[in-house]
């Protein structure tokens, strides 16, 4: 054989090579440890937060995205003296998950973390308390005065509690209403439902009498936090540290996996997504009802849809007529976070309190402020827009106070599960009710691999 | 690495590259490389080793993480995803490149230069800005070739994600960014086999097929073998298609879809570098086999022909 490489270097490659091998398998044999991540130490209760040595007056970081760097400006020129850097990234939005990448890779180096960071991602309050050193700092030990965490609207800051101590400040709420195109109601002689139930009758006649017409999306990665948050379905309710509550045969989920499937079948519910291009092409002004956020409003109807001013109202969410009241979801709504690896720390909760809770950025905000004082100034701001047939305000201060508390954020994302499981069967013509036990199936075990118990 | 096997026969002829400046020019002309591969390459490939065999105390737990993750229940469904796509992804890859460039050295010679060109264009784009274009081509609402699309009878995003087109999906897009590169590799390799076995062959009433069935496929098989390496070894890495894809149709593609992803989930949702790096070991182990199969089989390295 005439080779390249002669025989004797050919030997010693085999024989290196040989070495190698062997020393990896002596090392793969040699185990005295468990590879459970699990028995690492992570207990379910974080360690007591102890601050690193303070500097006063030294730089602090922060992390915010797009939308939220002009409120970060508008602060720096308000405090001309505080050190900021800003840092443009993406908020961890539309499923993004930067903030834990870089945070995992600087828990390695042991340095790097911002002092501040916004994320958008409402489950980001869930690793951010987990591991040996938690990133987030307790803002409610002193941090943050208790009479500032009062004046957020009750339970918006669900999302940032974990074993009784909270995490973050919430920027926004994106508590659900019921949308409606009250001129489209008005012509076709409907009135607006105040019960699931009424809500059903008119979905299926409307498909009769208006056939094309919509009362809802199915579709949506959020439609999980629409219609079965809403209906109080235990699909991930933390109960105690890392043990989550999954049962999606519970008769609040079956109940409106029923009413979806029914109003699918007839054509009033879209199996497709409110933002897909043909959507926005061809079913944009045929939304007679929409369930969804309250972000809906501007950013759905105004400027993705185009309906014209004056069209678009809400109404209060839905109840169950055998339930004593209407509950509703939540989709989203962003998180400030304060390190607990900050060396200005004041500083650092400074800027956190006057982001979430000042009317001079929150009430020209984009979405409706966590804080109530600041949501009576923004909801001030939007009647003035006078885009919307009716005053939205009393509908959305309501319905701000009535998120059903079962629904945990966890580490997971339910809208990745829901996406990626439910959405793809029911484009396969598949019913929700038959995809319930796999839905159940891949949120257990997602939750499973991260260190949660199910029962 | 011609000069680094120039420099190992000079001294195998008779010990003068101590003597002799061109060898020592040669350590100097690698020493670049090795320094880069070494801390770009081989470093990392060592960690990814040694955190694959120890937890996150820095204790050895042999093959726990191994037998960890293939019990995963992502663990199964991604090999089989990769599987199916690589069978997808590397016959196509084989049988229309080595057309494509068959075709474009026979049959088009005048046009060829200004195809060559086209084809490679893709490839030269940035992979990511690509795969981003792919993102506005796969929905029938926006895409200039919805009519195709609606054809097939897919009339919304999620009808064309659905979980059985994947593989073949994520074939189109790496074949478009990817495929352009080989054409010309191979043209080039085509150009190399000289006239004179070609005219010969012709003198004999050898057809086109024959010709290119018994003498040019023959001739640059090594070629095809080292694309097919190299392939196979991208293949199984595949990450920024699904991930991608995924963010566009908000998740409708599963967050670990890839052995690649789902190391990426290890290591960042859940925080666990361990059990990431024994994924990553899996995939390097699956290239090396792959590698040294094709080497073997097709004496990729041997210099002539026994």
């Amino acid at each position: 054989m005439n080779s390249d490489v002669p025989v004797t270097s050919r030997r010693q490659v085999r024989r290196v090579a040989g070495a190698a091998l062997g020393a990896v398998s002596l090392l793969a044999l040699s185990a005295c440890g468990s590879a459970d991540p699990a028995a690492a130490g992570a207990s379910a209760s974080p360690v007591t937060f102890k601050p690193v040595k303070q500097e006063e007056g030294s730089q602090i970081t922060v992390w915010a995205d797009a939308a939220r760097v002009p409120g970060v400006q508008a602060y720096q020129k308000a405090h001309p003296d505080v050190k900021i850097k800003i840092v443009t990234y993406s908020g961890d939005a539309n499923g993004a998950n930067d903030l834990q990448t870089k945070v995992r890779l600087f828990d390695r180096t042991g340095s790097g973390w911002p002092d501040v960071a916004f994320s958008a991602n409402v489950n980001d309050g869930s690793w951010t308390t987990q591991g040996k050193t938690p990133f987030a700092a307790p803002v409610d030990k002193g941090l943050i005065p208790q009479s500032t965490l009062n004046g957020f609207a009750y339970g918006a800051l669900n999302p940032c509690k974990f074993n009784g101590t909270t995490y973050c400040l919430r920027n926004d709420l994106a508590q659900n209403v019921l949308w409606y195109n009250k001129k489209l109601l008005d012509k076709f002689g409907y009135s607006v439902p105040t019960t699931w139930e009424e809500y059903e009758a008119l979905g299926k006649k409307v498909a009769k009498e208006h056939p094309g017409y919509l009362v809802g999306t199915a579709g949506d990665a959020w439609s999980p936090e629409v219609y079965f948050w809403a209906s109080q379905c235990p699909a991930s309710t933390v109960t105690d540290g890392n043990k989550v509550k999954v049962d999606l045969q519970d008769a609040k989920c079956t109940r409106m996996a029923k009413l979806l499937d029914s109003l699918i079948a007839q054509g009033s519910v879209s199996k497709d997504t409110v933002f897909s291009a043909g959507f926005v092409k061809n079913q944009a002004s045929k939304v007679l009802m929409l369930p969804g956020p309250s972000w809906y409003g501007q950013v759905l109807f105004n400027s993705t849809f185009k309906i014209p001013k004056g069209q678009i109202a809400a109404a209060s969410p839905l109840k169950f007529q055998g339930d004593a009241k209407n509950y509703t979801g939540n989709v989203g709504g962003g998180l400030w976070f304060v390190s607990s690896h900050s060396k200005n720390l004041k500083a650092s909760a400074d800027l956190v309190t006057w982001m979430t809770t000042s009317n001079e950025y929150q009430a020209t905000a984009g979405t409706y402020p966590a804080y109530k004082e600041a949501a009576v100034a923004w909801l001030a701001g939007q009647k003035k827009t006078g885009y919307f047939a009716q005053d939205v305000g009393p509908v959305f201060q309501d319905a701000a106070e009535l998120v059903w508390p079962g629904w945990s954020a966890t580490q997971y994302s339910q809208e990745a599960i829901y996406s990626s499981t439910v959405v793809p069967a029911l484009n396969s013509g598949k019913t929700l009710t038959d995809t319930l036990g796999t839905w159940q199936t891949a949120i257990t075990d997602k939750a499973k691999s991260l260190g949660y118990t199910v029962n | 690495m011609t000069t680094h096997l120039a420099t190992e026969r000079s001294g195998r002829r008779g010990g003068r590259s101590a003597r002799n400046p061109v060898g020592r020019a040669g350590y100097v002309f690698v020493s670049g490389y090795v320094l880069f591969l070494l801390a770009f390459g081989v470093l990392p490939t060592v960690y990814a080793v040694w955190l694959a065999l120890s937890n996150s105390r820095n204790q050895l737990v042999g093959i726990g993480n191994f037998t960890r993750t293939f019990t995963d229940y992502r663990f199964g469904p991604a090999f089989l995803h990769i599987g199916l796509y690589l069978v997808v992804w590397l016959a196509s890859l084989m049988i229309l490149v080595v057309l494509l460039s068959l075709m474009l050295h026979g049959r088009m010679r005048r046009a060829s230069t200004t195809l060559r060109f086209l084809f490679y264009l893709p490839g030269a784009l940035a992979g990511v800005a690509s795969v981003l274009l792919f993102l506005i081509l796969l929905d029938p609402a926006a895409s200039p070739v919805g009519w195709l699309l609606k054809g097939f009878g897919w009339n919304t995003l999620a009808q064309v994600n659905a979980p059985g087109h994947l593989p073949v999906l994520f074939t189109v897009i790496a074949f478009w960014t990817g495929a352009g590169g080989w054409i010309v590799v191979m043209y080039g390799a085509l150009n190399s086999i000289p006239d004179e076995i070609l005219e010969a062959a012709r003198i004999d009433g050898a057809s086109t097929l024959q010709i290119a069935l018994r003498i040019q496929i023959p001739m640059i098989t090594k070629w095809i073998a080292y694309m097919l390496i190299l392939a196979f070894a991208a293949g199984t890495q595949l990450f920024v298609e699904p991930q991608l894809v995924s963010l566009a149709s908000w998740g409708m593609i599963p967050d670990s879809w890839s052995p690649n992803q789902l190391s990426y989930q290890y290591a960042f949702q859940a925080g666990d570098f361990n059990g990431a790096a024994a994924l990553s070991i899996d995939l390097l182990v699956l290239g090396l086999a792959c590698a040294a199969l094709v080497v073997f089989r097709t004496g990729l390295f041997d210099r002539d022909e026994r």
